[in-house]
């Protein structure tokens, strides 16, 4: 009778759980929608729109332009002692872009943005929420999503593309670094490999990947600054330290979980 | 009075076990200011808040103009909220942008007014407000008072048709105080808004209002102009806006009977989340009543002291009635509430009660009867049981002066 029982609050432990989280991401879906439609509904925001351009797009480019060359340079360096076995090392400059614009690219893109402006999102608007500045907007007649989350999206949704294109470009100019200027691959044949084998469907893909891990990261980012207030783990600054891991910790694990389900779609 | 412009209805809210609002009405007049007073933690702000639709009634309705606000289609509540403005206890300040930017954002983002007629309104109303040189300061490095300053610039810039303070005066020295109050009253008079202010600064706000609202344990318990206010005989109003006990209750440190009842529920809450059991203990002074009133003043504010002196600090020890102390001992059983009641005879049998001497023909008596609180019964129902069960445990008497000898 006990096990029974034990069963049953098992099962239905679950369920809440279950239920929470469809409920969850219900919610997380109507936030992005709301907060993406805000961004064509007048006011128009061009400026907080160029702001926040700057400051998610243009202030990574240091960290996208680090790890990019480091990233390719791995490639180079690992693709090569592989290919090498092989016979084939002339095939590097394939490897390496194919595996920047598809895959590495657009994913460790959004995991450095998570890092510099997505945790910066989060506590941003978490703090707005605890001291009330968000309620002091809705008391103006401004629409709180449409000032603080729209300008954001439109943002992300520029520089998430952008900052994927210069890390794939400057990661295969890491892989040429090492392979060809330390290893001794020819620099015709790495770059000709580089153009022969990536097909425009490769760069669609990956731009289409850095456009979802755009939505994921923002939307989370801000979903979970912008509901700090309904957090039972802790309250005031506490509180504002949970949203912002959890924005982290939630969407760097979407951004791989998405990725694994588009790559299945677009493979 | 006209018609009301604010009228709130049976309005009521929880969070979670915690009743804040349990039936509010109040009106609100246009053009006139209107304070709401009351206890701290009373439900004051949510009060303003839920007249601005920052938080949402459990239930109750809210007119406007006679229209219900919670029925209202966007497109009206929008119309409406552009009319109002709200000035929040905690200046709500937006920390990442200047002074100037902070009073202009109202009129940048909700009228589509020129740059240098934004310009000009928002330097007006600094002007006004003695906020001089600190356009380009942020809100950190500001003083309080400074800040509360430029949240009330703020939310006057757009020239509000009804305008929400709350508390615009806490923490600000007197003179600023006095500064704000006068400014208040003075633009109601020039622009003839409606104003509705939480405030504790009694009897200032007198002079500022047109019509005081005092509401207690989440209703309304005062409607009226700060003269009725000022001339109620309601003991409950009187001890709020005077600061001091009521006589009847004027013992040390000794609750409120509505404090006593909330005690006992949270209590009763605490029991049905399987929290070990607590007793209460009903004292009665038998014939206190034929005595005269100040002499049975005396006694019991002595005896509370010495029945306060024995307790723990997690009891509360309150008056029930006139001749009535009750007192609520959490984690105790029957058996060992009968033994504080035993404590207690002993304790006051030791002590002179000093009246007894000045008045010899004294003679009075104290009761103790005991009840273990048992799930789902009531206050009342726990005396009734505590009454049943009481038995004399001091007796007083002026000392026989053939004994003293």
């Amino acid at each position: 009778m006990l096990l029974l029982d034990a069963g049953k609050n098992l099962l239905a432990g679950l369920g809440r759980a279950a239920i929470f989280q469809i409920q969850e991401m219900g919610r997380i879906a109507i936030f992005f929608f709301k907060g993406f439609f805000l961004i064509f509904s007048f006011p128009l925001q061009p400026f907080k729109i160029i702001e926040q351009t700057y400051f998610i797009g243009m202030k990574s480019i240091f960290v996208i332009c680090l790890t990019s060359t480091f990233t390719g340079m791995v490639l180079g360096l690992q693709g090569y002692y592989t290919l090498v076995k092989f016979g084939s090392e002339g095939m590097l400059g394939s490897a390496v872009a194919l595996s920047l614009i598809r895959e590495m690219g657009p994913v460790l893109t959004a995991i450095m943005v998570i890092g510099r402006a997505g945790s910066a999102m989060a506590a941003e608007i978490g703090i707005m929420r605890i001291s009330e500045q968000i309620d002091a907007l809705e008391t103006m007649d401004i629409n709180p999503l449409q000032f603080l989350v729209s300008p954001r999206i439109a943002a992300s949704l520029v520089s998430f593309p952008l900052l994927t294109a210069l890390f794939d470009v400057i990661g295969i100019y890491g892989g040429y670094l090492t392979g060809s200027v330390l290893l001794g691959i020819g620099k015709g044949i790495y770059f000709s490999r580089v153009e022969s084998s990536v097909q425009m469907e490769d760069i669609t893909g990956g731009f289409i990947k850095s456009i979802v891990f755009a939505i994921v990261v923002v939307t989370i980012c801000c979903f979970r600054g912008y509901f700090t207030h309904t957090r039972t783990e802790g309250f005031g600054a506490k509180g504002v330290s949970f949203s912002t891991t959890s924005a982290v910790v939630v969407s760097s694990v979407l951004v791989l979980v998405t990725d694994y389900i588009l790559t299945s779609f677009l493979l | 009075m006209n018609s009301p412009l604010i009228q709130l209805k049976e309005i009521k809210k929880s969070f979670g076990d915690n009743h804040v609002l349990n039936g509010i009405d109040l009106s609100i007049y246009q053009g006139k200011v209107t304070t709401i007073i009351g206890k701290s933690g009373g439900g004051k702000s949510v009060l303003l808040k839920i007249i601005i639709g920052l938080i949402r009634p459990d239930s109750g309705s809210i007119l406007f103009q006679g229209q219900p606000l919670l029925e209202m289609k966007k497109k009206k509540r929008s119309a409406l909220k552009k009319k109002i403005s709200y000035m929040f206890q905690g200046s709500a300040l937006f920390d990442s942008m200047t002074v100037f930017e902070n009073i202009a954002l109202p009129l940048k983002e909700t009228t589509s007014l020129p740059a240098d007629r934004i310009r000009k309104r928002v330097n007006g109303k600094m002007e006004q407000l003695d906020l001089y040189m600190i356009n380009n300061k942020y809100p950190s490095q500001l003083s309080g008072g400074m800040q509360k300053r430029v949240a009330l610039a703020r939310a006057l810039v757009t020239d509000p048709e009804i305008v929400l303070f709350d508390e615009p005066t806490t923490g600000l020295d007197p003179i600023r105080k006095n500064a704000v109050h006068m400014m208040i009253s003075d633009y109601q008079k020039k622009y003839g808004f409606t104003g509705v202010i939480v405030s504790h600064e009694i009897p200032d706000v007198f002079y500022l209002s047109q019509q005081i609202i005092m509401i207690n344990e989440g209703k309304t318990l005062f409607q009226g102009t700060p003269e009725e206010i000022q001339q109620t005989s309601d003991p409950a109003i009187k001890e709020f806006i005077y600061g001091f006990e009521k006589e009847t209750n004027g013992l040390v440190g000794i609750a409120l009977p509505l404090q006593g009842e909330k005690r006992f529920e949270e209590k009763m809450a605490k029991l049905k989340h399987r929290q070990p059991a607590f007793s209460l203990v009903l004292l009665t002074l038998q014939n206190l009543d034929e005595l005269n009133r100040k002499v049975s003043q005396n006694i019991l504010r002595k005896i509370v002291l010495l029945i306060k002196n024995s307790l723990r600090t997690t009891d509360t020890c309150f008056r029930y009635k006139s001749n009535r102390i009750i007192l609520i001992l959490p984690n105790t059983n029957e058996y060992r509430a009968r033994m504080t009641c035993f404590r207690l005879s002993n304790k006051i049998n030791d002590r002179e009660i000093s009246e007894t001497k000045q008045n010899p023909s004294l003679c009075f008596s104290l009761a103790a009867g005991v009840a273990e609180i048992k799930e789902n019964s009531s206050l009342e129902q726990a005396i009734t049981v505590a009454e049943s069960r009481q038995n004399i445990i001091c007796n007083f008497r002026a000392p026989n002066p053939e004994e003293e000898l």
